[in-house]
């Protein structure tokens, strides 16, 4: 009896030992946006917590209110959050002012080197200025905009033969914008087992990113251009080019078209609702949804398809980067330990387990890897899109280039205002003021 | 008169009774109740208004804590005035204000007429009505994008059933025509009791007396309505209207639920306007610029309503 | 039977008690909604044409309260039996429950700043209205009217100064600062209606107290604020309301720690898409206590929202 008690007490202080480095145990707070992925990190932290005696808490914000509340947290000085996994765009302003730390020191003490990670990914979530190196984040989450549809009503001979004889061509996976119009009216209105469906659930959310994000996409495959690639900041002819004018009026058109009755405001939820109460045969969508469709109780498995974004009328064809670095905060209270979870967040097998939690890893390792374009149906249209994307800007002012576009994109689209040389004609003004504002022009 | 205040609080204080009184004198007592709330106001709202305005001459960024601040004079203010997008603002602020005021004036009076006729019960169903004014606007705002959903929405099937319209044909929120009323219509619901409790108010003020010398007169219901009903009424109709004009002018919570300020910036009212440059465009000297001349606004146009209001009530 | 010329006749009654009943009833249907949608699953909140009767079901409720996430189909199956009964609500949905949610902690921040503002704002406003009732306090009409024209300002006029201020001062997305905020943009409000009742209590009982040898300050706690307990008792009410309703400042001024329910509960989401269920049934929590509050309040309703301005 007096064995087994002190047995007892010596495998709890061991497993006490074994648990907390006393000293050392700090509590990090990761920040990021509540979706999907997040749940899955959570998970995936767990084996952070158990390595490093660390405790782990999660701040997620919902998309629409991300920015506001994650920037205000970072612009008021706060430290609520020890790491951020911020938007990409948001890296020129936070490395600017100071609000992450710098990582290249970091990164060279413990062997990550950014030459192991995608380099669309690296460019995108990690460095500022662009194209330099000196890393703020290390990339996180690979996401990028495609597009979900519904196989199960593709396949369907009655309306196979009927699409054949409308449009003169097979209904498949569509190639360009424009066969995807033809396809999302095809199915505008119609009843399909009793529902009337609708065309394609596309972004056109007002308040944060929404309507920027879906629109660039079509805009840059039909030669939309930042600036001048010769002459930075040079925006008249290029930004308002007859190339992005058509490429926005295609966006209305679609909208009015295609998208089902209320879309007026909808953004990543809205359209995964769309879609998966059987509503719409088109979903346009970050690639981040994926892995929930595949295994919805209602559209999941083979009812549902996937492919990355068409090609425009010059056969250009670019998809919107999404996706996040994780950052360590500047006034974090807890920066080693912060650090410390980015070391083991960047081990392959941590990265490897990730991808198979559902978060889509940057790591060449992992999507370079034979088996990963068949794990997923989903898996080789990730890897397509991903090798054509394109970001929006990521300046300091990128808030406020992205209000402008905002307004200017949904008081066209949305609301009919004007025409969409008007609209960018004014974007071009708008953008001109801030970058006048920063002293860039 | 030349004494200085302290004098004044002197005189205030009864001699007799100044003699009697046992601890700290009246005048302390005074200053000790009154001096912490002045300080926290000057604190809070005082002093903060005196940094918006210094901010406004300045081209400070919160966002940008290491960039150098200068001066701009008022560069801030003429960029505001100027701006195309702060008029749009300040006519869907004005459509708001308008028709919210007309619809609930009419309804609130209406009610409270109807309730003045104390039929049984009418305590119960005038506190039902004015429930919905008691609650937290963003979070019944929010619910009533889902009421205004088309096809699910509850307000759009009511309307279906009573019309016989397609409730997936319209949407409230989405639909450029429609928007600016889909906001009006919740602030007429919320606030529509508001206008009605002061309107009884009034109805009760008036003296039997009155109707019954007018019966004697045997002056028509109609017109007892225009001579005595309205006139005495009026003055509380129009403090029921300041208090909702100063709130609409206000309004940030609901619409930014309701609508987000879309379509386009249709519904984009002034303080929603005023948050997206302060805290997501974080122009802070321009945002100041903007509060300042939204606060002489309402400050302006509720003094010169305030003395209308005064001219009617000595009348 | 008497005929008075001002007693409206019975058939004016039943009209107008018709009409005002069919506006109650139709007024009254958006929050009956709200309470309905917490109860209904998830497919029956979208259903067409809405429904309503349908089967209840706690799992609004517990969505609100839970984090839940997918597992992959063989993890799923190889899960232990559920060992509660909102654990089988969440498994019957194909899903597993992570943790709690923020929705307790956000709740209870509400509680923490609508009282805490509260309480420090009627200390302070009670002092400031026995003064500006009784004693002839200097420049009395324009401190009082500086009073209430901090009620005038848009909120988001001052946040920027605030939000600067709370920053240098450490006080951002913490429950002192937004007790300090709230305080202050509810003195004005208690200030004035407290002024009012102190005003009706007739000050001869003051003076009698005062001959029989008590203090002032014995004068105002054994006789004026039990005189005035139920003007204090409305008027907390009031700020307490506004505090619990609060948006704008509590958006940008606070984030984790401090968060109210009104930011957070336009936010719950479900996994994938919006829980309107879940929506639903935090808003019935968030609102219940507001509605039961204003039915007891009822008397002194006017008062409140006049700023003291109507009295009935």
């Amino acid at each position: 009896m007096k064995h087994k008690i002190l047995t007892t007490v010596i495998a709890g202080a061991m497993l006490s030992l074994g648990h907390a480095p006393a000293a050392q145990a700090d509590n990090l707070t990761l920040c990021w946006a509540a979706w999907d992925p997040a749940n899955a990190l959570v998970e995936l932290s767990k084996g952070f917590e158990e390595e490093s005696g660390h405790t782990m808490s999660f701040e997620f914000v919902p998309w629409t209110s991300f920015a506001d509340r994650m920037l205000n947290e970072l612009n008021s000085g706060g430290n609520l959050c020890d790491l951020m996994i911020g938007d990409s765009q948001w890296i020129g302003g936070a490395a600017e002012s100071g609000q992450y730390i710098k990582l290249n020191d970091f990164f060279d003490a413990e062997g990550i080197t950014m030459d192991d990670f995608i380099p669309a990914t690296v460019v995108g979530y990690a460095e500022w200025p662009k194209n330099s190196p000196n890393y703020w984040a290390l990339p996180a989450f690979g996401d990028v905009v495609g597009w979900t549809y519904r196989k199960d009503w593709f396949s369907r001979p009655e309306l196979q033969e009927e699409f054949k004889s409308t449009y003169g061509w097979d209904l498949d996976v569509p190639e360009t914008f424009e066969q995807l119009q033809q396809i999302a009216e095809f199915f505008q209105g119609r009843e399909i087992d009793g529902n009337t469906v609708y065309g394609a659930a596309i972004y056109t959310e007002r308040g944060s990113e929404g309507i920027t994000m879906g629109a660039m996409d079509v805009l840059y495959s039909f030669g939309f251009q930042y600036e001048d690639p010769e002459n930075p900041y040079s925006l008249d002819g290029f930004v308002n080019s007859p190339e992005s004018v058509a490429g926005l009026e295609f966006y209305k058109t679609l909208y009015d078209c295609c998208s089902p009755p209320g879309s007026s405001n909808a953004y990543m939820t809205e359209n995964i609702d769309a879609y998966t109460s059987g509503q719409v045969a088109l979903q346009m969508n970050f690639a981040f949804i994926w892995p929930g469709i595949h295994t919805d109780a209602n559209v999941g498995g083979d009812r549902s398809g996937y492919f990355p974004n068409p090609a425009g009328p010059n056969g250009d064809q670019f998809a919107q980067l999404g996706g996040q670095g994780i950052s360590v905060v500047a006034n974090s209270d807890s920066v080693d330990a912060a650090l410390e979870y980015i070391k083991w967040f960047a081990q392959p097998e941590v990265q490897a387990k990730w991808w198979e939690l559902g978060g889509y890893s940057a790591l060449r390792a992992v999507v370079e890897d034979p088996g990963f374009a068949t794990s997923q149906p989903y898996a080789q249209t990730f890897l397509d899109s991903m090798a054509i994307v394109k970001d929006f800007w990521a300046e300091p002012s990128y808030a406020s280039l992205l209000q402008a576009t905002q307004r200017r994109f949904h008081d066209y689209v949305i609301a009919g205002n004007g025409t969409a040389q008007e609209a960018l004609d004014g974007l071009v003004e708008d953008w001109v003021e801030v970058f006048e504002d920063e002293g860039k022009l | 008169m030349s004494a200085s205040p302290l004098d004044q609080v002197a005189a205030a204080t009864p001699v007799q009774m100044a003699t009697k009184i046992k601890g700290l004198s009246d005048r302390a007592i005074a200053w000790i109740f009154v001096t912490p709330t002045i300080l926290i106001l000057l604190a809070i709202n005082i002093f903060p208004l005196i940094w918006t305005i210094r901010l406004s001459f300045t081209d400070f960024r919160v966002n940008r804590p290491n960039a150098e601040v200068s001066w701009v004079g008022l560069r801030n203010y003429e960029r505001v005035l100027t701006d195309p997008d702060i008029w749009t603002a300040m006519q869907a602020t004005a459509h708001f204000l308008i028709w919210t005021i007309v619809l609930q004036v009419l309804i609130g009076f209406t009610l409270a007429y109807l309730i003045n006729k104390k039929f049984r019960g009418n305590d119960l169903w005038t506190t039902i009505i004015v429930l919905p004014m008691m609650l937290s606007p963003a979070v019944v705002g929010n619910f009533w994008t889902f009421l205004y959903q088309p096809q699910i929405g509850l307000f759009n099937y009511a309307v279906s059933f009573f019309t016989g319209i397609d409730p997936s044909s319209f949407s409230m929120i989405g639909d450029v025509n429609l928007a600016p009323w889909s906001i009006v219509i919740v602030d007429t619901w919320m606030w529509s009791p508001f206008v009605m409790l002061i309107c009884l108010a009034g109805l009760r003020s008036i003296p039997d007396s009155i109707y019954e010398a007018a019966e004697c007169d045997r002056a028509s219901k109609w017109r007892q309505f225009w001579t005595i009903t309205i006139p005495m009424v009026l003055p509380f109709l129009m403090l029921a209207v300041l208090f909702r004009g100063i709130e609409n002018f206000k309004m940030f919570d609901l619409v930014v639920q309701l609508t987000g300020g879309g379509p386009g910036s249709l519904t984009e009212l002034s303080s929603i306007n005023l948050k997206r440059e302060a805290f997501e465009k974080w122009r802070t000297g321009y945002a100041s610029a903007y509060a300042v001349i939204l606060f002489v606004t309402v400050f302006g146009l509720a003094s010169i309503y305030v003395k209308a209001l005064n001219r009617v009530k000595n009348r | 039977m008497s005929f008075s010329p001002t007693e409206p006749s019975r058939r004016q009654k039943w009209v107008a008690g018709t009409l005002v009943v069919v506006y109650a009833l139709v007024t009254i249907l958006p929050l009956v909604w709200i309470i309905a949608t917490g109860f209904k699953s998830p497919s029956d909140a979208i259903a067409y044409p809405p429904k309503v009767v349908f089967e209840p079901t706690l799992e609004g409720y517990v969505n609100l309260f839970t984090t839940r996430t997918r597992v992959s189909e063989e993890d799923f199956a190889a899960l232990p039996p559920p060992s509660s009964w909102y654990e089988q609500i969440v498994r019957d949905s194909g899903l597993v429950i992570a943790g709690p949610s923020r929705y307790g902690a956000r709740f209870a921040n509400s509680l923490i700043i609508g009282f805490g503002s509260t309480f420090l704002c009627m200390i302070l406003g009670t002092a400031a209205a026995y003064a500006f009732s009784r004693f002839r306090v200097p420049i009395k009409d324009d401190l009082l009217f500086f009073i209430l024209s901090t009620r005038m300002m848009p909120p988001i006029a001052v946040a920027i100064p605030i939000f600067l201020m709370f920053k240098n001062l450490g006080l951002n997305d913490t429950h002192a600062g937004m007790i300090l905020l709230y305080t202050a943009v509810n003195l004005s409000l208690s200030v004035w209606l407290l002024k009012g009742f102190i005003d009706e209590i007739p000050v001869e009982y003051e003076e009698a107290a005062l001959i029989d040898g008590y203090t002032r300050f014995q004068a105002f706690y054994k006789v004026v604020l039990p005189q005035a307990a139920t003007g204090i008792a409305s008027t907390a009410i009031f700020c307490l309301i506004f505090a619990w309703n609060e948006y704008a400042f509590a958006v940008l001024l606070t984030s984790g720690t401090a968060q109210t329910a009104p930011p957070f509960i336009p936010t719950i989401l479900g996994v994938g898409g919006q829980d309107w269920p879940a929506i639903a049934a935090g808003a019935t929590l968030f609102l219940l206590p507001v509605m039961v509050f204003t039915i007891l309040l009822r008397k002194h309703l006017l008062r409140g929202i006049t700023f003291g301005a109507v009295r009935k």
